[in-house]
Order: structure tokens, then sequence, then C-alpha cells
């Protein structure tokens, strides 16, 4: 006992002096770090300015350039609204399924060892590296009238390419690794011996998830489901290839948007846009709090 | 025939040839003992030495390849944890970092739908046992090592099982208080009368805590005994090894 004792002592003394003299290396690195700090904000501010805050501004400069009534007349077009509710609807539909299936994915890679597992963990990521637009032709494979499915789709008379259940698909693909991404690093470091604990106790699957799991991926699932949010409102690319274009019908508001703008009606392309800006940026206030209440 | 049976009952938990592999690894060689009711052993060995993996079989977290476990006489292979009347104190304690003090010691009895005005009593009861009533709606960060360790505890003996079982209890807190805490757990575990597993890597650990003393290398057991046989008639190279360290570190001081 008295040996460890000693030992501890002596560690304290060697690193207590390591400790000053880390020090003052450390306030002459300090001066260093603080010209390369503003070096650094500069680079990021410099290049914020560029890809984000003039074009948002423009946005908003050309949406209005035209007066407030243009703008209110574009955003309450008929088209427009039709847009809007069609956006939404694919939005929540998307959102409720990639949650589900975000948080059954999560539960089943970090608390169950299985062949396979880092598979399905790959395969799940494959609409990040896959663009969008092969993303809808695989749909118009799959689902078109001269695709796999097709003949049966039209035998019971079920429209998915160029309709309603398409656009929901596409952006379902698009969109299903964000809640997953975000869940699954935090269950992950939870470990299982929480869970273990309380199965022990005759806990049953969906208690250890209500009362242990759940508490601990809260935030990572919210902020994981706003991602998803401002993902599935934006998407084009994927929705552009299976929507068909059917104005008040299949047009969703970023189709809309290109619409208009290809037929010169500028002010209104703009005035539709910023009802995408003001959403993205609603979500990202929101995005904001959760990260801060993460912590 | 008697003899048999005697046997059966002297041992509440008995492993017999126990075989268990992982991914390549043989981590229980023909494992095979015996801990009476009421008794405390501690399962000692280096680390990777296979003896939580024992813990584990016991608690029915990890099912042997082969061999069979039976607590107070019956074979308990296929039936799950949940249901072998077990409290397991976790290495790092594994408390529900979600849940107050009391709530946590309080989960246990809250899944066996107990009655408020009984779950209140017995969570108090702990807590008195525990010393820690003041502290009762703190949440596990806001405690100190030795603190959560006596909030696993009392979590674990809240459902009133018949066997404990202790993974490394003392390995997350300091070595100052770790003596202090050894004597008051073999105080509490002898209060409470409960047959105990305890794993440890810690000879002093072993020999002062343990009733008996089951030394484990490479997933065989070395020896088997009381505290005084393991240190003073060591069977194999081994144990005496594993002794002589301590020896060497008494003498030096």
């Amino acid at each position: 006992m008295t040996v460890k004792a000693n030992n501890n002592y002596e560690q304290d003394m060697v690193g207590d002096g390591l400790h000053s003299l880390q020090k003052v290396i450390e306030s002459h690195r300090e001066e260093e770090k603080s010209v390369w700090k503003y070096i650094l904000i500069g680079v990021c501010v410099l290049f914020l300015t560029v890809m984000l805050v003039i074009p948002l501004a423009v946005v908003i400069i050309n949406a209005l350039k035209d007066g407030w009534t243009a703008y209110k007349e574009a955003v309450v077009d008929r088209y427009t609204l039709k847009a809007l509710q069609l956006t939404l609807v694919v939005t929540v539909l998307t959102v409720l399924v990639n949650t589900i299936f975000g948080v059954c994915a999560s539960v089943l890679l970090s608390k169950f060892y299985f062949w396979g597992r880092q598979i399905l963990a790959a395969l799940i990521d494959i609409p990040f590296s896959v663009s969008p637009v092969i993303a809808g032709l695989l749909f118009i494979l799959t689902f078109g009238n001269k695709g796999w499915m097709g003949g049966f789709l039209q035998q019971h008379n079920i429209k998915i390419v160029f309709a309603a259940p398409g656009i929901v698909l596409a952006t379902m693909f698009v969109t299903f690794p964000f809640v997953f991404r975000e869940l699954f690093p935090v269950m992950n470091a939870q470990g299982k011996d929480e869970e273990e604990a309380a199965a022990l106790m005759r806990a049953g699957g969906f208690m250890i998830f209500r009362k242990i799991t759940f508490p601990h991926i809260k935030w990572a699932l919210l902020y994981g489901i706003i991602l998803c949010t401002a993902r599935a409102m934006g998407e084009f690319g994927a929705v552009s290839v299976v929507s068909g274009h059917l104005r008040g019908k299949t047009n969703t508001l970023p189709l809309h948007v290109e619409i208009l703008y290809n037929e010169f009606h500028s002010t209104e392309a703009f005035a539709v846009s910023s009802i995408l800006v003001i959403l993205a940026v609603a979500l990202l206030i929101l995005r904001s709090f959760v990260e801060w209440k993460r912590k | 025939m008697e003899k048999k049976m005697m046997e059966e009952t002297a041992a509440y938990v008995e492993m017999k040839h126990i075989n268990k592999t992982f991914d390549g690894f043989q981590a229980s060689r023909d494992v095979s003992f015996g801990v009476e009711k009421g008794r405390l052993a501690s399962l000692l060995g280096p680390s990777g030495s296979g003896k939580t993996t024992i813990l584990r079989m016991i608690a029915g977290l990890d099912r042997p390849d082969s061999g069979d476990i039976f607590i107070n006489g019956a074979r308990v292979n296929d039936i799950p944890g949940s249901k072998r009347e077990i409290g397991f104190v976790f290495q790092n304690y594994a408390l529900f970092r979600y849940m107050t003090v009391a709530d946590n010691i309080a989960f246990g009895l809250k899944v066996q739908k107990k009655g408020k005005a009984e779950i209140k009593e017995r969570v108090e009861e702990l807590l008195e046992l525990i010393s820690m009533e003041d502290l009762k709606k703190r949440y596990p960060h806001q405690l100190s090592g030795g603190q959560r360790q006596r909030v696993a505890f009392a979590r674990a003996l809240a459902p009133n099982p018949q066997i404990l079982l202790l993974d490394e209890p003392f390995a997350a807190i300091d070595a100052k208080v770790r003596r202090e805490l050894r004597a008051w757990l073999r105080e509490m575990i002898r209060r409470v009368g409960i047959t105990s597993v305890f794993v440890t890597h810690d000879q002093e650990e072993a020999m002062e805590v343990a009733d008996t003393v089951i030394v484990i290398n490479q997933g065989q057991i070395e020896q088997m005994g009381t505290p005084e046989e393991i240190c003073g008639q060591p069977q194999t190279e081994f144990v005496r090894a594993f002794f002589d360290i301590k020896r060497d570190l008494w003498h030096k001081k």
C-alpha cells in the first residue's frame, strides 16, 4: 500500500513539472493559434458569404423586386399552393416512415450482433453516394409502365410513377439515412450495459426502449428528423425524374420553382423560392435550438 | 443416491463442464464449480482469463456452448436470465443515467408491478441500508464512484434476488476508498445473507472478501479453495506465481 502511495507522489511531482513547462509552451502557441484562428475565420466567412449569404439575399431581393403585391400574388397562386400542399404531404409521409426505419435500424445495428451487420450498415449509406437522378430512374425502371412491375401495376390500376406515390418513394429513398446516421453513433456509444441491467430485472423490450434507450437518444432523434425534413422538402433531382411535372398535380415546390423560372416568370420563381428559404431558415433555427439543448 | 442428493442441495449455484468460445477464442474450458447457499465466492484471474464470461453465463447474458448450469438444483441453461432471480452489479455499474437514485432502485420493483406503497417502503429500506437517504433525488452523474457502487448494489438487491453477481465491483473506484468499500460490501452481503459471486483481478481483494476463491487462467480453473488454502498451498505454478507478485510487493515495503 505504502509503495503504491509513494509512486503516486513521485508521479505527481513529475506531473506538475511537466505541467508548468507545458503551460509556457502553450502560451507561445496561443499567439500563433490566434493568428490562425482569424485567418480561418476569414476563409470561412468569405466562403459562406459567396456561397450562401449573397444567393439567399438575392432570392429575397428578387422576390420583392416587383413589390409586395406581386410577391403575395405569386405566393397565393393556385398552383403554388397546390405545390406547397404536395410538398408538405410528401415531407410528412417521408419523415414518418424514415423515422420509424431509422430507429429500427439503429436499434438493430447497435444492440444486436449478427452476420452481415457491417454490410447492412453500408447499404443504408447508399443514398448518400448515389445521385438523386439515378434514384429517380431506379423507381421508373421498377414501377414505370415498361418497368419490372409495370404490367402488374397497370392491371390493378395502381399509379406510382408520375404520381404522388412515386414522389414519396423517391424522396424517401434520398432521405432515409438521415435519422439512422444521427441515431446510430449515439446508441452505439451508449453500450448495452444499462439495457442488460434492465432486462435482468425482467423489463420487456418496449419498456427498455421507453425508459432507457429513448431518453438517451431523444435529442439526436429530433435532430435527425429535422435534417430529414429539410432535405425532403427541398429534394429536386429524384422527384423531378418520377414526377412527370403535371402542374397542380405532381409538382412539388422545387419543381414549381423550376417551371416558373424556365417560363421567364423570374419574380414568381424567386417568390416561391422564398417560401422554401423561409421554411429552411425556420428548420435551421429549430436545429440550432436542438443542438444547444443536446449539450 | 442419497449422497448425490446431498451434493446437489449443497451447491446453490453450480457450473458443470462449461465450455464457451467467442469467435475462435476459448473463454471457458471445462469449468466446474459450486457455490453454497449464502456463501461469497470470488472468481480471481488476470484480465482476459474468462472470469467475466463465467459470471455472464450464470446471469444468462451469455450461453455456454456445452455444459450445464444449475441454480438451486434446477438446470437453468434454457431459462432466460430475467427468470433466474439474479441481481447483477455491472463493472461500470450501468446505472440508469436518466433516473434518480430512488428511481434506479425502484426500477426492478416497478417492472414487477408492485404496489406503490410497497415500492416506496422497499426503496427507503435499501436507501437506509446503503446510507444514502439524503441523496435519493440525485442522478448518477452527480455521485462519486463509491456512491454509484452502493446504488448499483441496492438496485440489484431491490427485487429480492436469490443470487448476487458482481463484475469487478471495485475496478472503477479510487484506490484510497477501495479498502473501505470492500469491508462495507462484505459486511452488507453477510448481513443480507445472499449467495454471491464476484469477479476480480486483485488477489488482495479476493482474499479479503471471499469465503471461496476460484483462481482462473486462460478459461480454466487453476485452483479452488478458501483464501488460506490458496495462499498457503498453491497447487499450480500459475497460482504460485500469481501470489508471489503480491508477496514481493509486500516484502519491498
